[in-house]
C-alpha cells in the first residue's frame, strides 16, 4: 500500500525527507488506538491518516445496524477481524417493537464470509439471528473464536449444536438474555472430546436441561475456562463437582441455589468455594435459601461485582452478607431487600459504583407494601460517595430524596430512576418530580445517560436542556406537558446521540424542531406521542439522510404516527422492510 | 428555527387526534401542572376499573383516555420497562417471620436439669452444635457418615417424629427441624454404640 503524494515544491519536498514518517510506523502506533471513537477522530485528520487507519482496523462497532451496509464496511475496512453490531431500538426489548422488524444478522454474514474469512468474533445485541445462520458462521470462518448474542431472537438451541461442532478454536460462547426456543440441552454433547480452547461460557438465561456428564466433561478438559454461567437447573451438588475442577474461575454464575443439603454436602461446597480465590464475579443464586447463602461467602473476598437480581433476598440476608465483600463496586439487587437491605450496602460497601435494584413484581398495580423506597435510595447515597451508576425501580420518590442523593454523589453518569406508576407524583408534597431531575442534571455534570419517570411537566426538560451538556441518552416515558419539552431537550444538550420517547404529548412541532439535530444522532424513537404521518412526512422531505420509519399498527387513526423510529443512514432506505415498517 | 406547521390544515387531525385529556380540552400549550395533575385521578381510585381491563396493549389504553377521565392505566404494555426473561424468574419467597420458634427439650446425660432451644434461631447444624457445646460445657468430635461423631465421648441425638432416637446431622437441615421433637446428647459407652452398630 503507497501513500498518495501531492505535487510538492522543492523547499516541501526537502523537508519531508529530513523528517520522514512511514507509513508503517503510523500504522504501528494506530495499533494501539483501540478506541472506536478515537479510531473516527484519526480518520478524519487527513486521507494519509484515512487510509493508514482503514488498513490498520480490527474490530468494527456499529450502533444501528441499518446506519451503514455490509458492503460500505467491507469496502472501508478490509482487515477486521471483530464485529459488534447492535440491531433493534432499545424499546424492543419491552415489546415495543413487533415480531419479524428486521435486524437480520444473515446479509451481513454473506458479505463477511467472502470479505473477512478470517473473522474471529461477532457480538450481536437485538439481532435477528436464525439457525440457519449459525450454521453459516460455523462453517464459514475457520478462524471463528467468540461469539457473544446479547438480546437476541430467531434462534435455537439447536443453532448451538453447529457452533460446536464446528468451531474448533472456540473460546467464547456467551448468550444473555435472549427469546429463544429451548430445544433442549443437547448442544453441550456436541463439542469433540479433543475441544479444549473454551475461556467463556454463559448459557444462564436458556431454560432446558444440559446433558450435565457433557457439561461437567467438558470443564475439566478446557483449562483455561474463565467465565462459567450455568443455568437453573444445574444444582448445587452439581455445582460443586464443577467447582471442583476449575478453581481458576474469574467470573460464576450458579445455577439453583435452593436445594436441601446434607451436613457433608454443605461441608464440600464451603471447601469448594474457599478455593475459588480468583472470583470477582458471581450472579445466579436463584431461589437462595438463607442457609445456602452463606456458602458463597469464602469466595466473596475478592469479589467486585456480585449481582443478586435473580435471588429474592430478604433485607435481613444481604446485611449479613455484604460485610463478607468489601471490595463490591458494582451490586445488582431485587427489591425483596426493601429499605433496610439498602441501608445495609450504605453501610458495607464503602466503594460501591454502581447500584440496580430490579422490582420482583413490577406488574402488581396494587402493591403499596414491598420494595424499595426513597429513604433507600438516601441511604446507599450516603454510604456510597462514589457511587456513578444507578438503576432504580421504586413505587415512591421525593424531590427532596433525589437532591440529597445527587449532593452525596455528584459523579453521575448514569442515572436511571423508573417510578413504576406513571405520572407519579412527590409522594410527600404531591407536586410534580421536576425537582429531582433538576437536581440531577443541575449536580452532576458528568451525566451521560438518563431516563426519568413520575409526574413531570415541561419544566424538567427545560432544565436538561439547560444543564445537560455531556448527555447522551435519554428516555422519557410519560411525561411533559407540551411541544416545548421535546424542544428543550433538542435545543439544549449538544452531545445527545439517542433520545427514546414513549407515552408523551409531543407533536409534530416537537419532532421538526429537531431537524439539524437528527443527523449528528444515531437515532430517535417516538411512540403513542401526537406525531402524525404528515409530520413524519415533512421530516422525511426536509433531511434526505435520514431514515425515517413509521411502524403502523393494525387498527390505529390512519394519521396518527404510531411509533416513529429515525436515524441516520449512509446506506439509504431500508431494502428489507416488512410491510408494517412505512419507509417515508 | 421554528417551522411553520401545516398539520392543523389537514383533514381536521384536530377531532380525531389522540392525546391526554378530556375530550373538548384545549391543546396541551397552556397547560399548567396543576391541570395536567387534576386530568388524572390517583391510583387507588381507579384500581378497581383498572383490575378488569388487565392486560389492554396501547391502543386500548389510549382508547380509554379519551372515552373516560385519563386513568392511571392497567397493564400497559411495555411498561415498567422490565425484560421479559426477567418476569419469570421471580419466585415469592417465604418471609422470616413467618412460623413460630421451634422449641424443643435438650438433655444431656448426667446434667442435673434440662435446656429448651429454638431449632429456627440457628442456620444450620454448625451453629446449633456449637451451641449445645456452649451450653453444656463439652465437645462434639467431627461428624462423618460412616463414623458418627468421632474424637469424643458424646454424641447429639435426636428423637424424630416416629419415636426413633437418631444421630444428628445425618439428614438435611430443613427436614431435621421439621422432625426433630427432642434432643438428647448422650455420653460414654451408649454413644459409641450408636456410631459404631453393625
Amino acid at each position: 500500500m503507497d501513500s498518495k503524494r501531492r505535487k510538492d515544491s522543492p523547499e516541501e519536498e526537502k523537508k519531508r525527507q529530513v523528517l520522514p514518517f512511514p507509513d508503517e510506523i503510523l500504522e504501528c502506533v494506530l495499533g494501539f488506538v483501540k478506541s472506536h471513537k478515537d479510531r473516527s477522530s484519526v480518520s478524519l485528520v487527513c486521507k494519509d491518516w484515512y487510509t493508514a487507519e482503514r488498513w490498520s482496523r480490527t474490530h468494527v462497532f456499529i450502533g444501528n445496524c441499518y446506519s451503514v451496509s455490509p458492503e460500505i464496511l467491507v469496502r472501508r475496512f478490509p482487515n477486521i477481524r471483530s464485529v459488534t453490531l447492535k440491531g433493534k431500538p432499545r424499546f424492543s426489548d419491552f415489546n415495543l417493537v413487533p415480531p419479524n422488524w428486521g435486524a437480520d444478522i444473515h446479509a451481513w454474514l454473506v458479505v463477511f464470509a467472502s470479505a473477512y474469512p478470517f473473522l474471529e468474533e461477532l457480538r450481536l445485541k437485538r439481532m435477528t439471528v436464525t439457525d440457519e445462520s449459525l450454521e453459516f458462521l460455523a462453517k464459514s470462518f475457520p478462524n471463528f473464536k467468540a461469539l457473544s448474542l446479547v438480546s437476541c431472537d430467531g434462534f435455537s438451541t439447536d443453532g448451538f449444536k453447529v457452533i460446536a461442532t464446528h468451531c474448533k478454536n472456540l473460546t467464547e460462547l456467551d448468550i444473555s438474555e435472549n427469546g429463544i426456543d429451548d430445544a433442549g440441552g443437547s448442544w453441550l454433547s456436541c463439542f469433540p472430546d479433543n475441544f479444549t480452547s473454551l475461556e467463556v461460557l454463559n448459557f444462564a438465561s436458556l431454560n432446558s436441561k444440559v446433558n450435565f456428564d457433557a457439561l461437567e466433561r467438558l470443564v475439566v478438559r478446557c483449562k483455561s475456562l474463565k467465565v462459567l454461567k450455568v443455568n437453573k437447573n444445574v444444582t448445587l451438588e452439581q455445582l460443586q463437582r464443577l467447582l471442583v475442577q476449575s478453581p481458576q474461575l474469574t467470573e460464576l454464575g450458579t445455577g439453583s441455589f435452593s436445594q436441601e443439603l446434607t451436613l457433608e454436602q454443605y461441608s464440600d461446597l464451603e471447601n469448594a468455594f474457599s478455593n475459588c480465590k480468583t472470583l470477582h464475579t458471581l450472579s445466579g443464586l436463584s431461589e437462595a435459601t438463607s442457609l445456602n447463602l452463606h456458602l458463597i461467602c469464602p469466595a466473596c473476598t475478592n469479589l467486585t461485582f456480585l449481582n443478586l437480581s435473580d435471588a429474592a433476598l430478604q433485607g435481613a440476608e444481604l446485611a449479613k452478607l455484604l460485610p463478607n465483600c468489601p471490595l463490591i463496586r458494582r451490586l445488582w439487587v431485587m427489591d425483596t431487600v426493601e429499605d433496610k437491605g439498602l441501608e445495609a450496602v450504605g453501610f458495607s460497601c464503602p466503594l460501591l459504583e454502581e447500584l440496580r435494584v430490579y422490582p420482583a413484581e413490577p406488574f402488581e398495580l396494587d402493591a403499596i407494601l414491598g420494595g424499595v423506597t426513597e429513604l433507600g435510595f438516601v441511604a446507599v447515597s450516603r454510604g456510597c460517595p462514589k457511587l456513578h451508576y444507578v438503576l432504580y425501580f421504586c413505587r415512591r420518590m421525593t424531590n427532596a430524596a433525589v437532591a440529597t442523593v445527587v449532593k452525596n454523589c455528584p459523579d453521575f453518569t448514569h442515572f436511571r430512576l423508573c417510578i413504576m406508576n406513571p405520572w407519579e407524583p412527590d409522594y410527600l408534597t404531591k407536586e410534580p418530580v421536576d425537582e429531582a431531575f433538576g437536581a440531577v442534571v443541575k449536580t452532576c455534570p458528568k451525566l451521560q445517560r438518563l431516563a426519568v419517570s413520575g409526574l413531570l411537566t415541561d419544566l424538567t426538560f427545560e432544565y436538561i436542556g439547560k444543564y445537560a451538556k455531556n448527555l447522551e441518552t435519554l428516555s422519557v416515558a410519560f411525561a411533559g406537558s407540551s411541544d416545548r419539552g421535546m424542544q428543550y431537550v433538542l435545543g439544549g444538550c449538544p452531545k445527545l446521540r439517542k433520545l427514546e420517547i414513549r407515552d408523551c404529548p409531543f407533536g409534530n412541532a416537537a419532532l421538526l424542531t429537531g431537524l439539524e439535530r437528527y443527523e449528528s444522532m444515531r437515532s430517535l424513537w417516538m411512540s403513542a406521542c401526537h406525531v402524525t404521518m404528515n409530520g413524519c412526512r415533512q421530516l422525511a422531505r426536509e433531511m434526505p439522510r435520514l431514515n425515517v420509519e413509521v411502524i403502523k399498527e393494525d387498527g390505529s387513526d390512519e394519521n396518527h404516527a404510531d411509533k416513529v423510529y429515525v436515524y441516520r443512514s449512509v446506506a439509504g432506505p431500508r431494502r428489507d422492510a416488512p410491510p408494517f415498517v412505512l419507509t417515508l | 428555527m421554528e417551522r411553520t406547521v401545516t398539520y392543523e390544515n389537514d383533514l381536521n387531525l384536530k377531532a380525531t387526534e389522540l392525546r391526554l385529556g378530556l375530550p373538548g380540552t384545549d391543546d396541551s400549550d397552556k397547560q399548567t401542572p396543576s391541570g395536567v395533575r387534576s386530568n388524572k385521578r390517583t391510583l387507588s381510585e381507579t384500581t378497581e376499573e383498572c383490575r378488569s381491563k388487565s392486560n389492554s396493549g396501547t391502543s386500548d389504553a389510549r382508547n380509554d383516555d379519551t372515552e373516560t377521565a385519563p386513568a392511571a392505566k392497567a397493564q400497559v404494555v411495555g411498561w415498567p420497562p422490565i425484560r421479559s426473561y426477567r418476569k419469570n424468574s421471580f419466585q415469592p419467597k417465604k418471609t422470616e417471620a413467618e412460623a413460630a420458634g421451634i422449641y424443643v427439650k435438650v438433655s444431656m446425660d448426667g446434667a442435673p436439669y434440662l435446656r429448651k432451644i429454638d431449632l429456627k434461631s440457628y442456620k444450620g447444624y454448625p451453629e446449633l452444635l456449637k451451641a449445645l457445646e456452649n451450653m453444656f460445657k463439652f465437645t462434639i468430635g467431627q461428624y462423618s457418615e460412616r463414623e458418627g461423631y468421632n474424637g469424643s465421648d458424646y454424641a447429639p441425638t435426636y428423637e424424630d417424629k416416629d419415636g426413633d432416637w437418631m444421630l444428628v446431622g445425618d439428614v438435611p437441615w430443613e427436614m431435621f427441624i421439621s422432625s426433630c421433637k427432642r434432643l438428647r446428647i448422650m455420653k460414654g459407652s451408649e454413644a459409641r454404640g450408636l456410631g459404631s452398630y453393625v
